[in-house]
């Protein structure tokens, strides 16, 4: 069965993208098929993130246009052979997505893949509210910060509302991803915890995301943080989100970063 | 350059690599005010002509783009049935 999991957070520049490509690229590996869609029309990112970018000749728009078969605009991930991405157009205007066109687009997807990761927009405009319309699962991507968590409490409220599953009375599984986390900070009070969080939104935690060097490194090479290091602090966050997707029990941890000798004297030489 | 990087570990800095393919991308990307990079055009022109010849089957097209920073690859690579391209061109004259 086919799942359309939607990333979503109302706030820009808290990890939507990032956290798409991260997590799509660790259901790969367990061997799920996988899709990661880019739902921003002239801003598209996603390619970038996945190491993409030179490959794209088709894009979502096309498919929804009619100008391409979705074979065609659709790229195979050079790693994983499991792993596929629809990239968003970068020159067309907004209005060209449309409720129909992606309502095809996904319908279709459900039929070769197990999971189709929608990666929304900024913002509660058109791209946003397409990205989450079709989803069966959420997940919210939140920082520990004011107002990341009072967008996130209102994407949360469109997800109840305006996706195709809340208008026929079912609901979207909603599922809270923190990211950017640094337990030090939290732990002096200078930052939200987890626990203020949770209780402000009320929704069921995925995972956290270390607040992390690694994520800079990974989108820098253009390959998702659980591939480029799996082993790094946010990989295994991201990695034990994808487990507790799959229905696994794993219990709540911040990963924290394992440093060897080799990091220690790299990090002196850095700083 | 890049291979270079990857082959001396992950501990190599990765900000040169970002920067590459920044340049890259942006090259592409820039001063087109929106109107599409010369691999685009090229891409839907061929398209076109090959269309106004044979009915085009978009299931039997395969396109393919790689940017590179001095050459950039577009390979299409087009099926063309014999007995449709006849016909077509014997209505066209």
């Amino acid at each position: 069965m086919a799942k359309v999991l939607v990333v979503t957070s109302g706030k820009g520049g808290v990890g939507k993208t990032t956290s798409t490509a991260a997590l799509g690229a660790a259901l790969a590996q367990i061997g799920q098929t996988v899709v990661v869609i880019d739902f921003d029309v002239g801003l598209r990112n996603l390619d970038l993130v996945m190491g993409a970018e030179r490959r794209v000749v088709f894009d979502l728009i096309n498919v929804t246009q009619g100008v391409a078969k979705l074979q065609q605009a659709l790229i195979r991930d050079k790693r994983l052979e499991n792993l596929w991405l629809l990239p968003a157009s970068q020159t067309r205007d907004k209005d060209a997505l449309t409720d129909d066109g992606v309502k095809r687009v996904i319908a279709e997807l459900k039929t070769k893949f197990d999971w189709i990761l929608c990666d929304s927009p900024a913002g509660i405009e058109r791209g946003a509210t397409l990205a989450m319309r079709y989803a069966d699962e959420a997940i919210i991507v939140t920082n520990p910060e004011v107002s990341s968590v009072r967008d996130s409490d209102r994407i949360i409220g469109m997800l109840d509302s305006k996706t195709v599953r809340a208008e026929r009375g079912e609901r979207v599984e909603k599922h809270l991803l923190i990211t950017r986390y640094d337990s030090a900070r939290a732990a002096r009070g200078e930052m939200l915890s987890i626990d203020d969080v949770l209780e402000i939104l009320a929704t069921p935690l995925l995972g956290i995301v270390p607040e992390s060097q690694d994520v800079l490194k990974a989108s820098n090479v253009g390959s998702p943080v659980t591939l480029n290091n799996a082993a790094s602090a946010p990989a295994r966050a991201y990695i034990d989100a994808v487990r507790r997707l799959m229905g696994e029990t794993v219990p709540m941890t911040v990963p924290v970063a394992r440093k060897s000798l080799m990091n220690r004297l790299l990090r002196r030489r850095a700083a | 350059m890049m291979n270079l990087i990857r082959l001396f570990g992950s501990r190599a800095a990765s900000a040169p690599v970002a920067r590459e393919r920044l340049q890259i991308l942006l090259s592409h990307e820039r001063g087109r005010n929106g109107a599409p990079d010369l691999l685009e055009l090229l891409r839907s022109e061929i398209l076109g002509v090959v269309s106004r010849h044979v009915e085009l089957d978009p299931e039997k097209i395969v396109v393919r783009m790689d940017r590179g920073k001095f050459v950039s690859m577009l390979e299409v690579d087009i099926e063309v049935p014999n007995g449709v391209q006849r016909s077509k061109m014997a209505a066209a004259t």
